[in-house]
């Protein structure tokens, strides 16, 4: 196990130093590769929609308007393997990291679109999936959501992406993805700490919640 | 890439097997209460909703003292000139044990304090907090913003005895009186290793759509030369018992230590006691000043020898003065 981690670390920082190499993204560029897609897998439209909506249903996350450093490193790190989904990995490994920041400048520019999913839960649920986003859960030390993704959770630069209107079913799997080891790629494991903590009960309120916010601000 | 693929589901597999022991990644690793010490169980908002004996009336300031705790920044020009909230130092709500936890001013107050050398109110103690962690100016004694800060307070201690000193999770655990050798390059690695992420490579903080997400460390925005966390070791146990952010108890004391002196070395708005001199005021505040590097030269430059006051219009506010009951 421990070689392993260290040959995904090596990759993981052979993988960034790669992007800081890379010329800065080209948005038009990247509009023609996320309809070609990496030659061996299905185009990014297919799954994230044309405006870049995602679906809920499918647990398919929004890209549109997410953060351009923050959507690289997410591929970058499917490629590496410190995220692990046996769907997104092949659509995108033949992807180089140019291409790589030219999709990220292509949905990071994308306008934001009206994905508020309002899912069939109570009340009950949307209240503690709000205080949760809000004012944490302190007694088991799960800190508020907002800590560190921002007012309304619409994000905090490049590491800390909007959460507010993005799909609950990608949240809820990208949560149990942090417990389950699927997803390695939070800095300082800030994500895992608290991921690990949250009750499943917790995590479906969260994330009914969070999909039940805007993007945008008012 | 099929290689690729198959080590992904591999390494899936085998950490799935070591899930098994329940173990967490990232443990919260927190002090043990020493034997003996009263354990408070501090109320919370539900608590407060439901109970029917607190007048709906006391309800709507012990709300409007929470509200000011927690966004602080609605202050701002007002009583707070810095980035700061009460939450930041005081996590969890103000409630939470090695997070300073504030019910136990309501407790212990009044009592004399070395600080400014006098007996001091639970009013006092928070004037402090407004006058030098928030860089700014307390509400007045007896004002309707002061009584609602007490309120609260007063109802997070609710059932806590009188005059307990005994209190389990106070402040933020000591981390003993032998420190290491502070070295400012040792504690910038740690710093850009584990807090450059949330507060900057230089200590600003981050903001976003105008409100201050991770508050600045040091500079205009942050704490000023009085501030309690200006003394290495509470900024040394404040970070080992909390920072990062849900990660309590990660870093080693050595780690912890070497940070906290790395961050308090930055510059700073002036000590609200500055007497025109900072080798003076230093002398003159020694009992607090020889926990901080106020007025000592780091990297050939002497710190605090400035009168910069930040965004504060003002040296001292009225409300810092002493008592003698004579």
């Amino acid at each position: 196990m421990t070689t392993l981690s260290h040959l995904i670390l090596a990759g993981a920082v052979t993988a960034l130093a790669t992007v800081a190499n890379a010329n800065e993204g080209d948005p038009e560029r990247g509009a023609q590769l996320a309809a070609q897609g990496d030659g061996s897998g299905a185009p990014c439209l297919a799954c994230h929609g044309a405006d870049g909506s995602g679906n809920n249903a499918a647990g398919f996350p929004r890209l549109a308007g997410l953060d351009a450093t923050y959507l690289a490193r997410q591929m970058l790190a499917y490629n590496n393997g410190e995220r692990v989904s046996p769907v997104m990995q092949p659509n995108i490994d033949n992807f180089d990291a140019q291409q790589i920041q030219d999709l990220a400048a292509y949905y990071a520019a994308m306008p934001v679109p009206a994905t508020t999913t309002s899912t069939s839960v109570s009340e009950e649920v949307l209240a503690l999936g709000e205080k949760l986003a809000n004012q944490g859960d302190w007694d088991n030390y799960i800190p508020p959501c907002s800590s560190c993704h921002g007012p309304g959770n619409r994000g905090v630069g490049e590491t800390f992406p909007a959460i507010a209107g993005q799909h609950p079913n990608y949240i809820r799997s990208q949560l149990n993805a942090w417990k389950s080891n699927q997803r390695n790629n939070d800095p300082n494991q800030l994500m895992t700490a608290v991921a690990e903590r949250l009750s499943e009960e917790q995590i479906n309120a969260v994330a009914a919640y969070l999909g039940s916010q805007s993007a945008t601000a008012e | 890439m099929k290689l690729k693929y198959t080590i992904s589901l591999l390494a899936g597999l085998m950490v799935a097997s070591q899930l098994a022991l329940a173990e967490p990644e990232v443990p919260v690793n927190l002090p043990e209460f020493k034997e003996g010490r009263y354990v408070h169980s501090a109320p919370t908002v539900e608590d407060l909703m439901n109970d029917d004996s607190i007048h709906p009336e006391l309800k709507k300031v012990i709300l409007k003292g929470r509200d000011m705790f927690m966004n602080t920044q609605q202050l701002r020009g007002k009583y707070v000139f810095n980035d700061m909230n009460c939450k930041s130092c005081h996590m969890g709500e103000g409630r939470m044990n090695w997070s300073a936890p504030v019910w136990p001013a309501a407790t212990t107050l009044p009592d004399f304090r070395g600080k400014n050398q006098h007996v001091n109110s639970l009013e006092e103690r928070i004037a402090g907090c407004f006058s030098f962690s928030m860089n700014g100016k307390p509400p007045e004694y007896g004002s309707d913003d002061m009584l609602a800060m007490v309120a609260y307070h007063k109802w997070l201690a609710k059932d806590a005895p009188m005059y307990e000193k005994n209190i389990a999770g106070r402040g933020f655990s000591h981390l003993g009186r032998e420190k290491p050798e502070l070295d400012f390059e040792r504690g910038k690695s740690v710093y850009m290793e584990n807090c450059a992420v949330c507060h900057g490579n230089n200590g600003q903080g981050q903001r976003k759509d105008g409100q201050v997400v991770f508050p600045p460390l040091w500079g205009d925005g942050s704490y000023n030369w009085g501030a309690g966390m200006t003394r290495i070791f509470t900024a040394a146990s404040f970070i080992k018992n909390n920072m990062p952010l849900g990660k309590p108890g990660s870093l080693t004391d050595e780690e912890a230590w070497q940070v906290a002196n790395f961050i308090n070395s930055q510059e700073r708005p002036q000590d609200p006691r500055y007497t025109g001199d900072v080798k003076e005021t230093r002398e003159k505040f020694l009992n607090f000043h020889k926990h901080t590097n106020y007025g000592t030269v780091v990297n050939g430059k002497l710190l605090g020898d400035h009168d910069n006051t930040g965004d504060k219009p003002f040296l001292k506010p009225d409300a810092l003065r002493p008592r003698t009951f004579e």
